[in-house]
């Protein structure tokens, strides 16, 4: 067991190591003068130069990349270009929207989803087992920020139930945060929702196909206790792995809704550097969240080991 | 290999567009999609002849017009024509869509058929594709836009490069399991060329898996086009694209919410209807579900 979490943590290694050189030659592998192209069209030469220098662009490559490994072991993930404050500052300025959002949008999509899916199992066939299929396609198909105006326009502007757009943080009070989070959680939640719901339809139909389900059945257990306590605890897995592997979707729906509502988050802050060309930010936000996609499947490989005793490594 | 896979002659999947009549009209729905995206295919081809006036005609006394008998849908905050954009708009999403598709598959296949062929090249490619898979679709698609200029070819080459590891091990696994045949080994054994064997005997494998994961694909770049050009890092705001048109429209949300309306429509159904055709393709060609018995 403790061995097989080493070696997990040991294969990781070279996920990361591929994640960060991708990360690094981005810049470097662009065509023409990256310095210029953040600098603007209005650059002069000082400014050109001053960039080059703040991007460790006039050192060598291989220089440029230990430099930067060096300094990402230590903590240093780079400085706004335009601000001059230390990304993890700004990032730790921006982190309450944009945790509240992603935290609120996993419980509220298992919550909703799991159900929906295992409705949809238990009732495979039947017009249910339908109409949670169509949810899910709808989920995929219509846009996080469709969904997002789409609410707005019912329950901000016609009904006026919520405000339009914004944030409060939790410390203003409860009423002003929740209300506010409402709406981007309902717009992210929906994709989430299909993605979950559907996994969980059909991990559940192939455990329902297994021996021991038959096995259950036929020692006259009741099927409520066949699906709760065999079936839907040996699904779990697979849903699981794929709230980890949601995890990427969820950086790019987040960065969406921010805009969307006008959160103060981690996403609005990246698309302001895009835009600001402030390619420091841009390049730490992207590799952070890499780093911690990694880390959340590595600790959910990890937890199924821990849980389920027929993975064995 | 099972062990009576010797005994069953397997006859090799031929593929025809007229398979899929049949089935066709025993799904309304897919029919529907189907329609749908044609409707939306003649849409972008014939913008220059359906759209009543130019996309970029500036016409500042027509500011945020309601609809009218000369401007169907209205006009934007610069007094374009907001039907005409949403014609054009159609050209950029479908051609990044199938531009994406066709490229990410025609490089995926290659890099997947090598990977699951040659052994030592396995464990890179494979390392390098867990990596990419790491970094977030729509951030790295962002960074590459953002470095190399917001042009079509630049936003194409930004949304194909992130979907492409999901091809690679798509690919990967076909061949990986295809290998072990008794065909395949009877072709090494006769001596055929390597180059042959991918070609001729586990490429066609690869071919109904591809054609579904293909569709995916289409749909999921037109979603991606349309969220950069939403976040103003997409392709240049002069050329009309769904996205676009609806970032112009945000701040207007409130007074005219059909510009935001309009494109969301046309992409929502779009891409709905990909995914439809997308998932009766599947359970058509997947053998895997319909090994499960569970061909819905």
């Amino acid at each position: 067991m403790f061995g097989f979490i080493l070696r997990r943590i040991f294969a990781s290694i070279p996920v990361m190591f591929v994640v960060t050189v991708t990360i690094f030659m981005l810049l470097r592998l662009t065509p023409g003068d990256p310095a210029s192209v953040i600098a603007g069209d209005n650059a002069t030469a000082e400014q050109l130069a001053r960039i080059r220098t703040q991007l460790g662009l006039d050192q060598p490559l291989q220089q440029q990349f230990f430099d930067w490994m060096w300094r990402l072991v230590h903590g240093d993930f780079g400085t706004s270009i335009i601000s001059g404050t230390p990304v993890t500052t700004l990032i730790a300025d921006r982190i309450e929207p944009t945790l509240s959002l992603a935290l609120a949008t996993i419980t509220l999509s298992v919550i909703v989803a799991v159900p929906l899916g295992a409705l949809a199992a238990a009732r495979h066939g039947t017009w249910v087992d339908r109409a949670v299929i169509a949810l899910s396609v709808l989920g995929f198909s219509i846009p996080v920020f469709v969904i997002g105006y789409g609410l707005i326009q019912i329950f901000a502007i016609e009904l006026r139930w919520l405000p339009v757009q914004g944030f409060r943080s939790i410390r203003d009070g409860l009423a002003e945060f929740g209300t506010r989070m409402i709406m981007p959680t309902l717009a992210l939640t929906f994709l989430y929702v299909a993605l979950i719901a559907r996994i969980t339809r059909t991990s559940l139909l192939e455990v329902l196909g297994e021996d021991y389900i038959r096995t259950a059945r036929a020692k006259g257990i009741s099927e409520r206790t066949v699906f709760m306590r065999h079936a839907l605890r040996n699904a779990a897995v697979p849903i699981i792995t794929v709230i980890g592997i949601g995890f990427a979707l969820l950086v790019s729906g987040v960065v969406v809704t921010e805009s969307v509502f006008n959160l103060p988050g981690v996403g609005r802050l990246t698309i302001d550097a895009v835009l600001a060309r402030d390619y420091p930010v841009v390049q730490a936000v992207i590799l952070l969240s890499s780093l911690l996609y990694v880390m959340i499947n590595l600790a959910i490989d990890v937890i199924y080991v821990l849980v389920d005793p027929r993975i064995r490594y | 290999m099972s062990l009576n896979s010797h005994l069953e002659p397997v006859e090799p999947r031929r593929f025809s567009p007229f398979y899929l009549a049949p089935a066709l009209a025993q799904a309304p729905l897919v029919a529907l999609s189907g329609t749908i995206l044609i409707a939306i295919l003649v849409m972008a081809l014939l913008a220059p002849w359906l759209a009543p006036h130019d996309p970029g005609l500036l016409s500042p006394l027509m500011r945020l017009k309601q609809a009218s008998a000369q401007y169907p849908l209205g006009n934007d905050a610069y007094g374009r024509d907001l039907l005409s954009r949403v014609l054009y708009g159609a050209r950029v999403s479908l051609g990044i869509g199938m531009g994406a598709a066709l490229c990410s598959v025609a490089i995926g296949l290659t890099i997947g058929l090598l990977a699951g062929f040659i052994r030592w090249l396995d464990s890179i490619v494979m390392r390098v594709v867990d990596g990419f898979m790491a970094i977030p679709n729509v951030l790295l698609a962002i960074t590459i836009v953002t470095l190399s200029g917001a042009s079509l070819t630049t936003v194409l080459i930004a949304i194909t490069v992130p979907e492409i590891p999901r091809i690679i091990r798509l690919v990967r696994a076909v061949v990986l399991t295809v290998r072990e045949e008794p065909y395949v080994e009877a072709a090494i054994a006769l001596g055929t060329s390597t180059p042959r064997i991918l070609w001729r005997h586990l490429m066609p494998n690869t071919f109904a898996p591809l054609i579904v994961q293909g569709s995916y694909v289409c749909a999921s770049a037109i979603l991606t086009e349309a969220v950069l050009s939403f976040l103003g890092t997409g392709i240049n705001p002069v050329t009309p694209s769904w996205g676009n048109i609806m970032a112009d429209g945000r701040s207007y949300f409130r007074l005219r919410p059909e510009l935001i309306f309009w494109p969301g429509v046309c992409l929502s159904l779009t891409i709905l209807s990909i995914n439809i055709l997308g998932d009766a393709l599947r359970d058509k060609l997947d053998p895997r579900l319909i090994k499960r018995g569970e061909g819905r």
